[in-house]
């Protein structure tokens, strides 16, 4: 008799001395419509049971984007990085020899400028040697 | 491990880990955030995966830390109880009504079950694990486990007894 074995599962499920096997035997049991009203009680256990392990896990997982995100960024961030260092120090010296440049005209108009201030005054020992001349000439 | 390899292991057994997690947070969106995060920290060491006998129960293993921390932590301290939506069977309007009513209290009664109960019923008859599977994921002994599972099994008997007499009286 089918109910006799049920009820024997039953007790046997409540000392929890049963199998997988007979597990599965009770929730198909308890999964048709009419069940014995002194059994109707275990009905909606073994009911949840079944309903419960249909429940799904919908939520996505942001897996390769996150990573990948980061690994692209550093990267980037890097390169950035090389380029600023580069140019940078292109700049710096392009400045420097600006500065250089420019300092050593300074340096070269002041010579220019004293030089000539020179030559001014040596143009009045050529007046002297005018005079010399003349007297000289005159002897 | 490539990320479509990873999928293959992982997508076999997510919807256990979840169904694990919300059975000890009670909440959909904290079960979701739990699985999210044990799964995100499995692919993280997915170069390791390989090494791993069984993935799945290592995988449970981690979701079951994970909650029972979760619930330890002052964070989880206001859970929020969101109830699934039940698929419909043919019967008429009112017994559906019953039966959807004595389905959600089967899940109210094992919400107040302590917490190793509710795992070890989780994991039995939901998942129709054997004991063998069990003790290894729970740290427990065989003949613990069926203590624990018999308890377990009887309190959410006769606490649905008691709510079906009252609903006859």
């Amino acid at each position: 008799m089918e109910l006799d074995r049920i009820e024997k599962l039953l007790e046997k499920y409540l000392e929890a001395s049963t199998s997988v096997a007979e597990e599965k035997e009770l929730r198909t049991y308890f999964s048709q419509e009419s069940v014995p009203t002194h059994l109707e009680q275990y009905a909606p256990m073994f009911k949840y049971f079944s309903l419960a392990k249909e429940e799904r896990f919908t939520k996505q997982v942001p897996l390769k984007t996150r990573r990948d995100y980061f690994k692209w960024a550093s990267i980037a961030a890097v390169a950035v990085l090389m380029f600023g260092i580069y140019f940078g120090n292109e700049y710096q010296k392009q400045k420097e020899a600006e500065f250089a440049y420019n300092e050593t005209k300074k340096a070269l108009n002041l010579l220019a400028d004293n030089f000539s201030r020179g030559t001014e005054k040596v143009a009045y020992l050529n007046e002297f040697e005018n005079t010399k001349q003349k007297i000289y000439n005159n002897n | 491990m490539k990320q479509s390899e990873f999928l293959n292991v992982v997508m076999p057994f997510k919807d256990k880990l979840f169904r694990l997690a919300k059975r000890l947070l009670v909440s959909r969106e904290e079960a979701e955030d739990a699985t999210q995060e044990i799964l995100m920290k499995l692919w993280s060491k997915n170069e390791k995966i390989g090494n791993y006998k069984n993935v799945e129960a290592f995988a449970m293993t981690m979701t079951k830390n994970f909650c029972l921390d979760r619930l330890k932590s002052k964070q989880a301290s206001n859970l929020k109880l969101v109830h699934s939506n039940y698929g419909d069977d043919n019967a008429s309007l009112q017994k559906q009504v019953e039966t959807r009513d004595s389905l959600s209290w089967v899940e109210k009664i094992m919400e107040d079950l302590p917490e190793q109960q509710k795992m070890v019923l989780q994991l039995r008859d939901v998942e129709e694990y054997d004991f063998d599977e069990i003790g290894e994921l729970l740290n427990m002994k065989p003949t613990a486990i069926r203590v624990t599972l018999s308890r377990a099994r009887k309190t959410v008997r006769e606490k649905l007894m008691q709510k079906h007499s009252y609903g006859i009286g």
